[in-house]
């Protein structure tokens, strides 16, 4: 039955009271804003902005790939510059910025009850460095010879010779100087959200009452701060190499019948440090989506995460062994069997936290009170798609199987389906989940079911055949397929399909975009808390939350995140910041 | 901004013990360490991304050393200087390297001075670390001038595998870029003490938040963590 002790003795703050810059003009509140609220909305809608342009690239090399032949101006070099850019795009100047500048931004300081970021200022710097890059980036297209055809792993030494797109132009140069510029605004905004969670929590929220969300956002950001050094660095020496003639990279080397000048380099170094950044890259964008798909699923199955101290561990600990599998990418560079087997076993190892967070996830759902909101959708959606790009990853992850499936379709498939399909789901999922709060209306549910089954269904369409098609020996970056021996008819069909697949899914993007202008002025009045979820960002007194986000008073936290279904409470979940205690809450001691 | 140091521990149970007194100490109410304000604990986050920077830095440069099969220049000659008739290895190093260290001692006294709220005696303190890293960068370039004369170019250089002539270039000129960047800063921070922002309060210009005596130190961070940084490239690139 009910048992509301008194409220538990409140913590007397330790963190004196924020001082806000306050605008003084339009172009201080909106453009050159210190909000970090107004700083996730300039990144998200940046980054949204430069992901339609990589959307866009998909679409013309499933052309060429589906259609081989019938479109003149998809040049092989033209090819090869819109898969290297649709990458990168797509990882960093989408995913790593949506997710951590982004949603990092607007929940962070709403979760952990703070007033903002602890430093405006940088973080406001963050967003225009963030900016720049992306402008620098885009640039490119506009360069003599193009974009860079490298690949998105910028592999050297062909990625500076003359035979790759914009290897001896501007190409290769813009793309190093963007990267460079992502990483120091990135630096800039991730020693905030790393301080913030640390250092500026309100009274009574321990890390241990963390939203996932944050927990996610969070560690992804640590590693982040510790893994983007080493693209630093890869990106500054081959810029030297390109630039002023050095050899890092560049081994002694012919090219068209010509000794270049350079000599004594290593290509593989390059691989390393690009992997040590590159393998930490997948759980920067996976963590968060971990963290916010828990908070979905918890919040729309009213019930509280199953095992909230493993979930964090396990956040944790993946974000830890990360960093010593990343060799795993190199299976086919030669490298010494005792070095693969040490990194096919830690690889393999990732498994395990990876597993009970899928279990959890499932077992939170078990006898849970599922609503099928858009966001719940998305949410299962995810959990399915990361267990089948996962269950790929184990073919992968093993050296022998590896061996032969490596720079097929096979590894498309695979590294689409759990670190492009999943974590975009879930950023579906969370901007269906926060719309309301940023916006004070909720997102059209017709049109986002709409939006969710197509992009669902449509996403197996697509990559289910291409794991079929990579099992046949099909290589990836291949411009055209048609002449190849391993591409039997049947397969090209299949081809074709999953290009026809990419189309629609496309195209039902656009619904979601014009689902969320359209909704601004004309969708449903959502009031400050439509999922009547525990959390402090939906406790604000204001919707949207005001600058300085929780009015004259902090708000004071008394339990987790997760009090759903408690029974005996008079809702079916109690705030965060609601005084007072039940014996019968599932909050660990 | 956030109190130096804390007053009070938010928490009134006590504590369990072993792994589980870690954790929670971790992830204890409001901060997870308790006498750090969040200036500082920006700039410790930082360097310890910063030192991945170099680490990767370093590693990139001995994975080249090692894997060359051109001979690698012999610091010792490389790096003499020709004094007095005679060739005295390192010498302009031990000097660089002397003054930086020094800096250091400047910058620790500015520290404890500016904890007194001594304007004076602190301005001047790092004033001189100022001066003092200054005149590394300004060895440093004279250092440059030297091997580009005798034909170190990034691409090559007279004695041996041109990845040396890259790596150093890159490597010093890295670290001498944080220097120069220290030395612009500590001039920033010293013209504040001087002007007595951190006695009256005055706000900042872009962010509107009031400086305190504690900025010197986290500026002392930084500078100690780029002394430290020369501590290893002195090691790895000169003594190897």
């Amino acid at each position: 039955m009910v048992d509301i002790t008194p409220a538990d003795a409140v913590p007397p703050a330790e963190v004196a009271e924020m001082e806000l810059y306050h605008p003084h003009s339009w172009w201080t509140k909106y453009v050159f804003s210190q909000d970090a609220k107004v700083i996730a909305i300039q990144y998200s809608a940046t980054a949204t902005a430069i992901g339609l342009v990589a959307l866009v690239l998909s679409w013309l090399m499933r052309l060429q790939l589906g259609f081989p032949g019938t479109f003149d101006f998809i040049s092989p070099e033209a090819y090869y510059q819109f898969i290297t850019m649709h990458g990168m795009i797509m990882v960093i100047y989408l995913l790593t910025a949506l997710f951590l500048g982004g949603f990092g931004n607007y929940l962070i300081p709403l979760m952990v009850g703070a007033r903002d970021m602890v430093f405006p200022y940088v973080n406001m710097l963050s967003y225009w460095i963030y900016l720049l890059a992306v402008l620098v980036l885009a640039s490119s297209f506009f360069a003599p010879g193009g974009p860079t055809g490298a690949g998105w792993t910028l592999y050297p030494p062909q990625a500076i010779m003359t035979g790759t797109p914009g290897g001896q132009d501007w190409g290769i140069i813009l793309m190093l100087v963007s990267l460079i510029l992502f990483i120091i605004g990135f630096t800039m905004g991730g020693l905030n959200y790393v301080v913030t969670v640390l250092q500026a929590r309100t009274r009574g929220m321990t890390l241990m009452r963390l939203p996932l969300t944050v927990w996610g956002i969070f560690t992804a950001t640590v590693m982040a701060l510790l893994a983007f050094p080493a693209l630093f660095v890869a990106c500054v020496m081959m810029l030297f190499d390109r630039a002023l003639g050095t050899s890092f990279f560049m081994p002694a080397i012919v090219e068209m019948g010509e000794q270049l000048q350079h000599g004594g380099g290593s290509p593989i170094l390059f691989q390393h440090l690009f992997w040590f950044f590159g393998h930490p890259e997948v759980y920067i964008v996976a963590l968060p989506a971990f963290g916010i798909v828990s908070d979905l699923i918890s919040t729309h199955a009213r019930k509280n995460i199953f095992g909230y101290r493993m979930m964090v561990w396990a956040i944790v600990g993946i974000g830890a062994l990360s960093f010593v599998v990343w060799a795993h990418h190199m299976y086919v560079s030669g490298m010494h069997p005792y070095f693969g087997f040490f990194f096919a076993t830690t690889t393999l190892i990732i498994a395990v936290p990876t597993a009970i967070k899928v279990y959890n996830w499932v077992l939170t759902l078990w006898r849970g009170d599922i609503h099928l909101t858009v966001p719940m959708l998305f949410a299962l959606a995810f959990i399915v798609t990361f267990v089948n790009g996962g269950l790929t990853g184990l073919f992968l992850g093993n050296v022998v199987v590896d061996v032969p499936l490596s720079d097929t379709m096979f590894v498309v498939a695979h590294f689409h389906m759990v670190m492009g399909v999943a974590p975009i789901l879930v950023i579906f999922g969370a901007i269906y989940h926060w719309y309301p709060k940023v916006t004070g209306r909720m997102l059209n549910e017709a049109m986002g079911q709409f939006h969710f089954w197509v992009t669902f269904l449509g996403a197996y369409l697509i990559f289910f055949p291409m794991h079929y098609i990579g099992l046949m020996g099909v290589p990836r970056r291949y411009h055209e397929l048609t002449a190849t021996t391993v591409m039997t008819e049947s397969a090209h069909d299949l081809n074709a399909f999953i290009s026809i697949m990419a189309f629609i899914v496309g195209f039902a993007q656009i619904v979601f975009l014009f689902n969320l202008i359209w909704s601004i002025r004309h969708g449903r009045e959502a009031g400050g808390n439509p999922w009547r979820a525990t959390t402090l960002e939906w406790q604000t007194p204001e919707t949207p939350p005001a600058h300085g986000n929780f009015g004259k008073e902090l708000p004071i936290v008394y339990r987790w995140a997760y009090d759903y279904s408690v029974p005996g409470a008079k809702e079916d979940f109690i705030p965060q910041n609601m005084p007072g205690s039940f014996e019968s809450s599932r909050e660990p001691a | 901004m956030a109190d130096t140091t804390v007053t009070h521990i938010g928490q009134t149970q006590p504590r369990p013990a072993g792994l589980q007194g870690v954790a929670a100490d971790w992830s204890s109410d409001q901060r997870a360490f308790k006498n750090v304000s969040w200036g500082k604990a920006m700039m410790w986050i930082f360097l310890l991304s910063d030192t991945f920077v170099f680490g990767c830095f370093l590693l990139s440069y001995m994975t080249a050393r090692m894997s060359t099969r051109v001979p690698w220049p012999n610091p010792s000659e490389v790096f003499a200087l020709h004094i007095g008739g005679s060739n005295i290895p390192l010498i302009l190093i031990a000097i660089m390297t002397f003054v930086l260290i020094s800096s250091s001692g400047t910058m620790a006294m500015a520290v404890n001075f500016g904890y007194r709220h001594d304007r004076r005696k602190t301005a001047i303190l790092m004033l001189l670390t100022a001066a003092l890293g200054a005149t590394f960068v300004g060895m440093q370039a004279f250092e440059w001038t030297k091997l580009i004369t005798e034909g170190v170019r990034p691409w090559g250089n007279p004695w041996g595998a041109a990845q040396f002539g890259s790596s150093f270039f890159m490597i010093t000129g890295f670290h001498g870029t944080h220097v120069t960047f220290g030395v612009i800063f500590l001039i920033i921070v010293a013209r504040k003490v001087w002007r007595g922002d951190y006695d009256t309060g005055r706000p900042g210009f872009f962010t509107s938040r009031r400086g305190r005596y504690e900025h010197v130190e986290i500026m002392g961070l930084y500078w100690h963590f780029v002394d430290l940084v020369w501590v290893f490239i002195f090691a790895f690139f000169y003594l190897w």
